[in-house]
């Protein structure tokens, strides 16, 4: 377990490394000039000149990289160009709406996923399964910035249950806050969920044929009882594999369903800074997404190779 | 092949027939707005805005009073094009790099495939971000970023079915006649993997379809006046407390053609091979 470990954990800083490189490389080719930017048009070339020296803009790429990235591991994300603070704050600020929205989300996808994956397998064949296929394929075809407007119309503009977008901060009081995320969440959760519950059905099935089910059913278990105690655990590995690889896509749709409610999480701290032209922010977020996703997949092999040891075994 | 029609014919699926019927009205709502459309889709006539459905105008006309089914047909022409070029674009070099992988195993083959796992650690529309932001905003380098993340994807099914062909005996006897391994790939190898890539690509025309329309709403993909559905959608939000249906039918659009495309890839892969079945763990 521990040569397992070890390898995976130098893919895994590998992979960070090289998409550091990727991201600095992309931005680095950005067109525009930050300090034009933050001057504006009227600036004349020298005073963009002076303002471009100041921030180290005009220093060769590889310095510039070996700076973001010794930065980085010092604990210093930088500063940001257009709202002229530290991106640690920026970033802390915006995780604090970004992180519950997308545990929300997750827990919504895996719920829904798992009662409807299951009531699937366990009446294959019926009407009952069909139907929930049949939802499950029309789930994968709604956009889920389409979902969200269609919710902000049903629950915010005909019913007035829930807000239609906007954020108003975790104090002074918490609920109004969370009921903030619902529509978002529902937006974001029930889109992944309709993948999942593929997903959770087919690996269901493919166990239910295995001849220790056979054996559960021959003592007389009820169907529930062998999907719950026996099938869901060893289908577990490909659904589990499928959560973390759903993660990116949260992570991707979040940056615009955060748009559509006007969520200032993360999403739309990187789609703001990419039209503020604010490199810094742009590279620190995109390099934290990729570290997220990178990071849950790499505690996805980890758990999948505990739960079945075979794993450990392929390179 | 002909068996392979026939049981196409005889077992046709009401799923692969509703889906086939969709993708046909897509193709020929964007195949008719490139001669005909009822009104100019960027037309603008401030003075009948916002109008409810008529019979001169069918769906309505919006917050510019532009007519709603003339820029739908408009954007099924867009959807269609940014999907066949993406798809296109990203499957022939992903196939030829899992055509190459397969072939030449050992390191390369492995250098390959980690550079595909390495592209699968940006998400995908994150990524068409970036790059629409780096190059600038617009269709065509909307249809760029979205091919970029076509290749990994082609490339790594291409490896996978490609090594199972690559193991049959037809192959071997190819190799032990002295068939290059680039005659191998191209007619042994292709031939067979075919039905396969055929059913990846329309799950991957869906997917540029539902791509398109996200980086066209946050401003990134389609620039106006064109028409397009996520643009019309994001203009449409702006109105939903005075005309929620500028919103809803946009949408629907979208979730029909993707819908089409995803039962038509399912109905396709039973029809052509069952054993292919597994491939929907891909689409999942």
């Amino acid at each position: 377990m521990t040569t397992y470990l070890l390898q995976r954990l130098m893919i895994l800083i590998a992979t960070l490394v090289l998409a550091s490189v990727v991201i600095f490389a992309v931005l680095d080719i950005l067109p525009g000039n930050a300090a034009q930017t933050m001057l504006g048009a009227s600036a004349t070339p020298q005073t963009v000149a002076a303002l471009a020296h100041k921030l180290g803009l005009d220093q060769p790429a590889p310095l510039r990289y070996g700076e973001w990235i010794s930065g980085l591991v010092r604990g210093n994300l930088g500063r940001s160009y257009a709202y002229h603070s530290s991106i640690a704050a920026l970033i802390s600020a915006s995780l604090k709406i970004s992180g519950p929205l997308a545990l929300l989300a997750m827990v919504i996808a895996a719920t829904v996923a798992l009662v409807a994956g299951m009531a699937a397998a366990a009446r294959h064949g019926k009407a009952s399964d069909g139907a929930i296929m049949m939802a499950s394929q029309i789930g994968l075809a709604v956009p889920n910035f389409w979902f969200g407007i269609m919710l902000v119309l049903v629950f915010a503009v005909n019913w007035r249950l829930l807000p239609s977008g906007g954020f108003p901060g975790w104090t002074p009081d918490p609920l109004r806050a969370f009921s903030a995320l619902i529509l978002p969440a529902l937006a974001l959760g029930l889109v992944q969920a309709a993948i999942l519950t593929r997903v959770t059905r087919s690996a269901l099935l493919d166990v239910l044929h295995e001849d220790y089910i056979r054996t559960a059913r021959a003592k007389g278990l009820t169907p529930q009882a062998i999907i719950r105690r026996h099938a869901l655990p060893n289908a577990m590995i490909p659904i589990l594999t499928i959560m973390g690889l759903q993660l990116a896509n949260l992570v991707a749709g979040a940056v615009v369903v955060e748009n559509v409610f006007s969520l200032p999480g993360l999403g739309r701290l990187i789609f703001q800074s990419i039209s503020n032209r604010d490199t810094p922010v742009v590279a620190d977020c995109v390099l934290l997404l990729v570290a997220i996703v990178i990071g849950v997949n790499f505690l996805v092999d980890l758990a999948c190779a505990m739960i079945d040891p075979r794993l450990r075994m392929q390179p | 092949m002909r068996r392979r029609a026939s049981r196409l014919h005889r077992g046709a699926a009401p799923g692969l027939v509703l889906g086939a019927g969709l993708v046909a009205f897509l193709l020929a709502m964007a195949l008719l707005a490139l001669v005909w459309t009822p009104w100019p889709p960027a037309a603008i006539d401030v003075p009948h805005r916002l109008l409810h459905p008529s019979l001169a105008h069918w769906l309505g006309t919006d917050e510019l009073g532009r007519d709603i089914l003339s820029r739908l047909m408009a954007g099924a022409g867009v959807s269609l094009k940014v999907g066949m070029i993406a798809v296109g674009l990203g499957a022939v070099p992903g196939v030829a790099l899992g055509l190459i992988a397969s072939a030449v195993k050992g390191r390369s083959e492995d250098v390959i495939m980690q550079l595909c796992d390495f592209a699968f650690a940006f998400p995908a529309l994150l990524s068409a971000i970036m790059l629409t932001a780096t190059y600038g905003a617009g269709i065509d380098n909307a249809i760029l970023a979205i091919a970029i993340y076509n290749v990994p994807v082609f490339a790594k099914l291409t490896r996978a079915m490609a090594n199972s062909v690559m193991a049959r005996e037809f192959v071997q006897a190819a190799r032990a006649a002295g068939r290059s391994p680039a005659g191998i790939a191209v007619h042994h190898v292709v031939p067979n993997i075919l039905a396969a890539l055929l059913v990846q690509a329309t799950i991957q025309f869906s997917i540029a379809i539902l791509a398109e329309a996200a980086l066209s709403y946050l401003g990134f993909g389609t620039q106006p006046p064109e028409a397009s559905w996520g643009l019309m959608l994001s203009e449409a939000q702006n109105f939903l407390f005075v005309a929620p249906r500028l919103a809803v039918y946009p949408g629907l659009a979208i979730a029909l053609s993707v819908l089409g495309l995803s039962l038509l890839g399912d109905g396709l892969r039973d029809a052509l091979d069952p054993r292919l079945q597994k491939i929907a763990w891909q689409r999942a």
